[in-house]
């Protein structure tokens, strides 16, 4: 927390405003929350009328409603369908385009030219989400240079949560709600007498910079302590929390345990879980062509280990039911993801929880599992 | 003593996702169904392979398949593969005649462990079309013979008609310093060679269970089979090495499909010790 | 030329056989010789005997009508050729023609099966030991029927 101390300001809307606006002078595309179809998506945003001032949600198993809130709070909520890897890593991405004529193939990478990206209010979940979907997409044999190009350009304006959703369970995952590393700016959404306040400090530079240019005052030591205890009463008020048992253990070592049925009998695999989860990485490549077979595109898009043939070999699927499939992502997603990318799958931000359809808790279902099976 | 250069995990060349394009110069009908096509590059160099990885190979218009090299690791610029035409994308391949241009990304995956083979018996267990991913492990055990103790191929395929590579197969029987032996599922006359199933060959091969490296290839459901009666012949589980089988789309770590387990078989595999294996092998539907 | 009852001692379905078993049996025992083509048994003749290969391979046929002869297995050295004489009605299922020359211990079934119903110790111990072949030939055979080769269409 020293560092947070040690740089600590206070800015107001004003000062939140100059932060969009000397963003976008230097040439970032800045995206943040805003209400859009009765939820908060992560959309380009120009002007702070367009965060979601005076909204708070309300989650639970299987439901998400935006109500007006009591306080007139710009981030008082919690986390909406959608997460940073939108925009970090594109749903659907041309590779390549190649021209085939005679024998020969005229074969070229297909170029994407963007802004660098400034992601305004990333909850501290996410930001452990970011780390997570790092690790896929960049530390194995194939780094994938546009995502680094992306995150490497990337401006973060992180927001410590003033509220925890009721779908929330980062504490017992150990990613939040107070925001460590990984950020440019870190704001706190203090008291509202007088207008939204925000206590800010920087983590890196390239933030202490921008800082500079805003509107601010040194904050006051209560002001501190006030941003501390917002971050504390958050932490306590979690709607859910992970059993303490060694899950990935357990998870391993019961591929048959009965409540695997259970679950068999109410997941209809959608896949809503898989498209709302911030670490969800699962991509399919698939190959188009023009009618004369001439003009041949190959797309990345976002897939889902729900969709029955995602395990497809020659004769049929690996997991034809979907007892296996949803065994496969939770399993994966708690257990065999540390043996793959060294940390584990989840942060805790609770999506899968809230926009699941018949609302799963994977909460509860890890906790179900841990358990000695019934006689 | 040259030193061992077997390389075991790939090395992919930059932008791993874009393909290189090659043609086909050759092509050859091992059995029905299943060709062995052999590329050429364009005066490009190819990088070097290890006996067991595999590459991406693009039917153009149609799709990408994982498919293992089935050619001499010792001669990386004669690229080869057999392909068996089971869906669109392979059938492509499959019908692509000299000439014709493809796709190709790789090598990818960890191989054969052949730098375990010094100094021990090799049995290499091969089903169906599985001859094709070890023969280059063959290849590469022939060329330092001295290094190894006993080598034998057991080869079970489903009929006569069905056997691969058969002139190759009465050349390796023909040499002296390797044990040869070929059932079928079933056959009719004049075939005189062995019926049943290839794990009925194991009790009639020479190797020193504690002195042996396995290495098995083909469905499933047989190497499941060989591996178990392996152990009960004393082989270690430590030993036996299978070349696992699921959906690839990347090839490079990133796209999920190939899971089994904690595996990703494009990176971790598709060879894989039996030790690890045993266990997620007896779930169905891993 | 070794005496049978050794042969019989060396075999592997019969290894550790106590001299008691032993001399039992090899008193239904001799042995035989087989000539390439020449077949041991006929599809529906009545089991009269089986046999220990010790060199040399058979082929287990059945001749299926426009289909002509279709090999089911084949045998070699060290397995026992002939289960159909553990069972009524005592009729062979298939034919059985030796590849090469065969060397083996050719034993009277009818013989076996009265010693064995004398002897319920003696029958025990005879059941053991071909038991498990019976096992491990139909685990193969249910392999086989798994065409694991074929495309899974």
């Amino acid at each position: 927390m020293s560092r947070q101390t040690e740089c600590a300001h206070v800015i107001g809307l004003e000062g939140l405003q100059q932060l969009l606006d000397v963003l976008r002078e230097r040439g970032y595309r800045t995206l943040g929350p805003t209400v859009r179809d009765g939820a908060i998506a992560y959309e380009d945003i120009t002007s702070v009328e367009a965060l979601p001032r005076g909204w708070t949600d309300e989650q639970s198993a299987g439901a998400y409603r935006l109500r007006p809130s009591d306080t007139d709070t710009v981030f008082g909520f919690a986390v909406g369908p959608q997460s940073w890897k939108r925009h970090l890593f594109p749903s659907h991405q041309i590779l390549w385009r190649a021209r085939v004529a005679g024998g020969t193939v005229q074969l070229d990478p297909e170029p994407h030219i963007d802004a660098p990206l400034a992601l305004i209010g990333v909850r501290a979940c996410d930001l452990s989400a970011l780390a997570i979907q790092d690790r896929v997409w960049l530390a194995g044999a194939a780094p994938d240079a546009e995502y680094r190009a992306r995150r490497a350009d990337a401006f973060i304006v992180a927001v410590n949560c003033s509220h925890a959703g009721g779908t929330c369970f980062c504490v017992s995952m150990h990613t939040g709600p107070a925001v460590t590393s990984g950020y440019d700016l870190a704001l706190t959404e203090l008291g509202a007498e007088g207008g939204p306040t925000f206590l800010v400090t920087c983590a890196t530079e390239a933030g202490a910079a921008v800082l500079q240019t805003l509107t601010r005052r040194a904050a006051r030591d209560d002001e501190i302590a006030a941003a501390q205890a917002v971050v504390a009463r958050t932490a306590a008020t979690m709607g859910r929390a992970m059993p303490e048992t060694d899950w990935v253990a357990r998870l391993l070592g019961n591929p048959e345990h009965p409540r695997w049925n259970a679950l068999a009998d109410r997941c209809l695999a959608c896949g809503n879980c898989t498209m709302v989860c911030p670490t969800c990485f699962c991509t399919n490549l698939e190959d188009t062509s023009d009618l004369s077979g001439q003009q041949v595109t190959r797309t990345r898009r976002w897939d889902s280990c729900f969709s029955v043939d995602f395990a497809y070999v020659h004769g049929g699927s690996v997991r034809p039911s979907i007892r296996a499939r949803y065994r496969q992502w939770i399993t994966h997603k708690l257990a065999t993801w540390p043996q793959q990318f060294g940390t584990s799958g989840c942060v805790g931000c609770g999506r899968c929880i809230s926009w699941c359809p018949v609302g799963i808790d994977i909460t509860e279902e890890v906790t179900a599992l841990c358990a000695e099976a019934p006689d | 003593m040259a030193p061992a250069t077997e390389l075991r995990v790939s090395q992919a060349p930059p932008e791993p996702l874009l393909p290189r394009v090659l043609c086909v110069h050759r092509r050859r009908r091992d059995a029905p169904g299943v060709w062995t096509l052999e590329l050429q590059a364009a005066g490009e160099p190819q990088p070097p392979f290890a006996a067991g990885q595999f590459n991406m190979l693009t039917a153009f218009g149609v799709g990408e398949v994982p498919i293992s090299f089935s050619g001499d690791p010792a001669a990386p610029q004669r690229l080869v593969h057999t392909v068996r035409a089971v869906g669109p994308v392979s059938s492509a391949l499959a019908r692509l005649e000299p000439g014709a241009p493809l796709g190709v990304r790789g090598p990818y995956g960890k191989g054969w462990p052949l730098e375990a083979a010094d100094d021990r018996d090799v049995l290499l267990v091969a089903g169906g079309l599985g001859l094709a991913p070890l023969r280059p492990a063959l290849y590469q055990l022939l060329a330092q013979r001295q290094r190894h103790g006993r080598i034998t191929l057991l080869y079970g395929a489903r009929s006569p008609l069905d056997l691969l590579f058969r002139r190759e197969l009465e050349a390796w029987r023909a040499r002296g310093d390797l044990a040869l032996e070929v059932t079928v599922d079933h056959a009719r006359t004049p075939w005189r060679g062995h019926v049943g199933v290839v794990t009925a060959l194991i009790a009639h091969a020479r190797f020193d269970p504690q002195r042996t490296l396995a290495l098995l290839c083909g469905p499933e459901i047989m190497m499941r089979f060989t591996a178990e009666a392996l152990c009960a012949a004393g082989v270690a589980p430590e030993a036996i090495h299978l070349s696992m089988e699921r959906n690839m789309k990347c090839g490079v770590g990133t796209c999920g499909h190939c899971q089994f387990g904690g595996h990703l078989l494009c990176r971790d595999g598709p060879v894989l010790p039996y030790a690890l294996l045993r266990a997620p092998l007896r779930v169905r539907e891993l | 030329m070794q005496p049978v009852a050794q042969i019989i001692a060396q075999h592997p379905v019969f290894s550790g056989i106590s001299a008691a078993s032993l001399q039992l049996i090899s008193g239904c025992a001799r042995n035989a010789r087989i000539d390439p083509g020449q077949f041991l048994l006929r599809h529906g003749e009545p089991a009269h005997t089986l046999y220990l290969l010790r060199h040399g391979h058979v082929v287990l046929e059945i001749a299926a009508a426009g289909r002509g002869t279709l090999a089911v297995q084949t045998l070699g050295p060290g397995e026992l050729v002939g289960l159909s004489w553990l069972l009524p009605p005592y009729q062979w299922s298939y034919d059985v023609r030796a590849l090469d020359v065969v060397r083996a211990v050719q034993i009277d079934a009818d013989c076996l099966r009265r010693k064995s119903e004398a002897d319920h110790d003696f029958g025990y111990d005879m059941m053991k030991r071909f038991m498990p072949v019976l096992v491990q030939r139909l685990q193969a055979t249910r392999l086989q029927l798994l065409d694991v080769y074929g495309t899974g269409h």
